[in-house]
């Protein structure tokens, strides 16, 4: 190449440019199409996933609605189950049961959870206990409901020598515990150093940071994980089976067996009686019903919080 | 691993710029002393026709330096050099204006008899001009110790330049009619001087950007 | 006012690395100190020795006395309490994000459990004026979350809400490496002003920074203090060649 007009810039470079790539070559051309015909493909397979997946959901519902909306009446929600043959009822206690239970298992669960992702997060760096929870919590997670169920009834019930309601809510609150505790140590994660060090820099002792700072900025994250630990629970049978027990009348003592929605429908739903099978069906439709209230409801609190300047 | 490549290209075309200023500095002087030995009218237009390249040179070595202080943000020596680059070349511009006074006043003495004067011109201009070489060898070499020595060297010009004065204004007492001759050697000689001290302040430079010591004002001892 | 930080024979260590090695140095009360180096020098790690964050790292380890006025801060005091007596602003703004502006200029006070009212507006806007960002945000002081602010502002309200615990010392590390020139002007200029009332270490990659601001400085190289100085020496005639080629720019 003797007079290329084009100097290289570079130090050291002597060698003359080479021409410029040509795109516009028919082997390039046919690749593009290709990857245009892929890409539409890959895009129809994708939703097509999508919609196989979503039309349980919505078959389920839809079949609910069918089967027990025409039984979802004042009476429902404020009567207990009649006697075998009689017709009427409902399925208040069950309702009010759940209640209890859930409230009782949050009350337990969620503080020991945030508890021990907050020890995970803020003060276990590498230390063995660290591993050690962050093991047991993984494993509880796989542990099967009504293996927790049993465990609770030997633990509790058995001590106790009674079916209780206290018994349901633990064995709901250990089923909670480790989601919550890995939500919130992963939520606590994603705060960034630089916070913690801003408070510490200011003279803030440790505890209070972790308390005002690093919990308060990963609190929209960590309550998500509450409240799908709490979504999660609320639908649970097994481990209610063994350690609540369930009730056919008005029961609100923790030393009680209680009523559960969950419970009482599995009970109707294997029994011989039509008029049961009915409160069945309505209970199922309404149980569904709660949870995904309590989903939307996560939802919607967590896009409030990340738009509310958490950026 | 060398960094900073442009800038130490540019401070090494900076320097080159300035010792071409010195070049035609010294040989202005060379050439003024020339003509005063030989008379030589052609000599002396030489040395004014040749005065505004040096001026020229000295603008554009102004604003090299002014470019490489608001660009590069030089430091430490890298300032003290181009500061010293600054003054030296104030420095060397006035000498060639010596140069140009004394073709001037060797121009008017040609209008005179040449008569043997009491002062020894040659040897005052050669130890001025040695002194100019001197210091512009320490700043080539950035070497303090022989900056030092031209210091020194100033007090041998002054004493030199004192007796001129004082034997030609005997001179002019005793045969007044030889006054112009002797005037204009006196004031030949003042010049000479005056490039001695310009070579100190040469050397005073170089003196403050090796070692970053102000040596200015001092009486020529060793600091 | 501010208080003069005599170090002595300072060693720090991470792990095994032994990052700083007997550093001495006294830095006088109400001046600005600027200590620039390369990266990795121990600038960074020196100056969380003074007010003892380098103790939030847990492999972190130093000895050595480091005095503020009388007090030796290591012996005479928890490092609470020293680090409401020496504050520091970071590399990076770092504003709480789920607080509005006030509360992030008075989470100093009220974090360390100051409740009273009266008090914590006075004292935000006393902090805010010193910072420059008064005028900015004086209307939205409640409205704003701390992170909504640009780089520059959020850089001064760090700052308001270090000196609104009314500290004695103020560290900067990297102040305005993340800032454009103009927020760059504006937080000099505010070193400036502040240089009255506290003492002011800084830590700056940019040496034209160090020369602006800083009456001394120390240049730091892998972990010892080559050089300390006042700044105009520093810049035009270092004693140490090393100290020279990296202020020329010819380090490496």
């Amino acid at each position: 190449m003797s007079a290329n007009p084009i100097q290289s810039p570079l130090p050291g470079d002597n060698g003359p440019l080479r021409p410029p790539m040509n795109y516009r070559t028919k082997g390039m051309r046919i690749n593009s199409a290709r990857r245009y015909a892929t890409n539409h493909l890959i895009t129809a397979l994708s939703l097509a996933s999508t919609v196989v997946v979503i039309i349980p959901l919505v078959a389920i519902l839809i079949y609910l609605l069918y089967k027990g909306a025409s039984s979802l009446n004042l009476a429902f929600f404020t009567k207990i189950p009649a006697p075998v043959g009689e017709e009427g009822g409902g399925m208040a206690n069950a309702i009010l049961g759940s209640g209890i239970v859930l409230t009782l298992a949050s009350a337990m669960g969620i503080p020991i959870g945030i508890a021990a992702g907050v020890y995970l997060a803020e003060f276990g760096q590498g230390k063995l206990l660290a591993t050690t929870i962050r093991f047991t919590a993984d494993v509880l997670n796989g542990v099967p409901s009504i293996v927790m169920g049993i465990a609770i009834y030997s633990l509790i019930v058995m001590q106790q020598k009674h079916f209780s309601a206290f018994a349901g809510g633990v064995a709901l609150a250990v089923m909670m515990v480790p989601t919550i505790t890995r939500t919130t140590e992963e939520m606590l994660a994603t705060v960034p150093h630089s916070i913690r060090e801003a408070a510490l820099g200011l003279g803030v002792p440790r505890w209070r940071t972790v308390l005002s700072v690093s919990l308060k900025t990963a609190s929209p994250g960590i309550i998500t994980g509450c409240m799908l630990a709490f979504a999660r629970v609320a639908g649970e049978t097994a481990p209610l089976l063994f350690t609540a027990l369930g009730n056919q009348f008005w029961s609100y003592k923790l030393t009680e067996p209680i009523a559960a929605l969950p419970l009482q429908i599995y009970v109707y739903a294997i029994s011989p009686y039509d008029e049961w099978h009915r409160l069945a069906w309505a209970g199922s439709l309404v149980l569904i019903l709660m949870i995904m209230v309590a989903v939307t409801l996560v939802r919607i609190y967590a896009a409030r919080g990340i738009l509310k300047g958490a950026s | 691993m060398a960094t900073r490549i442009k800038f130490q290209q540019n401070l090494d075309d900076l320097k080159e710029h300035l010792l071409v200023m010195a070049g035609m500095a010294e040989q202005a002087i060379q050439r003024s002393i020339e003509a005063y030995r030989t008379r030589d009218l052609s000599i002396c237009e030489l040395v004014l026709r040749s005065e505004p390249s040096i001026n020229r040179l000295e603008r554009e070595i102004d604003q090299m330096a002014l470019d490489l202080l608001a660009m590069e943000q030089p430091m430490a020596i890298d300032l003290r050099f181009i500061l010293s680059v600054i003054r030296i070349n104030a420095d060397l511009e006035r000498v060639g204006d010596q140069a140009v006074n004394i073709a001037v006043r060797v121009r008017e003495m040609g209008a005179f008899a040449n008569i043997d004067l009491p002062v020894d011109i040659p040897r005052l201009a050669a130890l001025a001009a040695a002194m100019v070489r001197k210091a512009l060898q320490a700043f080539i070499e950035a070497d303090a110790e022989l900056a030092q020595s031209v210091l020194k060297l100033d007090d041998q010009v002054d004493e030199m330049n004192d007796a001129a004065f004082y034997s030609l204004s005997s001179l002019i007492k005793e045969k007044p009619e030889l006054t112009p001759q002797s005037l204009n050697a006196l004031i030949i000689a003042r010049n000479l001087e005056r490039v001695g001290d310009h070579a100190t302040n040469i050397a005073e430079d170089v003196i403050f950007w090796v070692r970053g010591k102000d040596v200015r004002h001092n009486s020529s001892v060793a600091v | 006012m501010g208080v003069g930080i005599d170090v002595e024979h300072l060693n720090a260590w991470y792990g095994t690395t032994h990052t700083l090695q007997d550093i001495n140095l006294k830095l006088p009360a109400n001046h600005a100190t600027a200590l620039i180096g390369p990266s990795g020098c121990g600038k960074s790690t020196f100056v969380r020795c003074l007010n003892r964050m380098h103790e939030t790292n847990p492999i972190a380890r130093a000895t050595g006395v480091v005095k503020m006025g009388d007090t030796d801060i290591y012996k005479d005091e928890q490092p609470v309490v020293i680090r409401r007596r020496i504050g520091m602003v970071f590399q990076r703004p770092n504003p709480f994000p789920t607080m509005s502006i006030y509360d992030n200029v008075a989470s100093g006070l009220r974090l360390n459990g100051f409740r009273n009212r009266a008090v914590l507006d006075e004292t935000v806007e006393r902090s805010l004026k010193a910072s420059a960002l008064w005028e900015e945000v004086k209307d939205d002081l409640k409205k704003k979350s701390g992170a909504s602010l640009s780089g520059g502002q959020q850089q001064r309200m760090c700052i308001a809400r270090a000196l609104a615990v009314d500290p004695e010392v103020l560290l900067m590390d990297e102040p305005a490496s993340a800032l454009d020139p103009v927020s760059t002007s504006k937080i000099e200029d505010l070193i400036f002003q502040l240089k009255s009332q506290y003492t002011i270490v800084i830590v700056t990659h940019n040496m034209q920074q160090a020369a602006r601001v800083a009456e001394n400085t120390g240049f730091f190289l892998n972990g010892k203090m080559v050089e300390f100085d006042s700044t105009d020496r520093i810049f035009t005639n270092p004693k140490d060649k090393r100290t020279e080629d990296y202020i020329t720019g010819r380090f490496g």
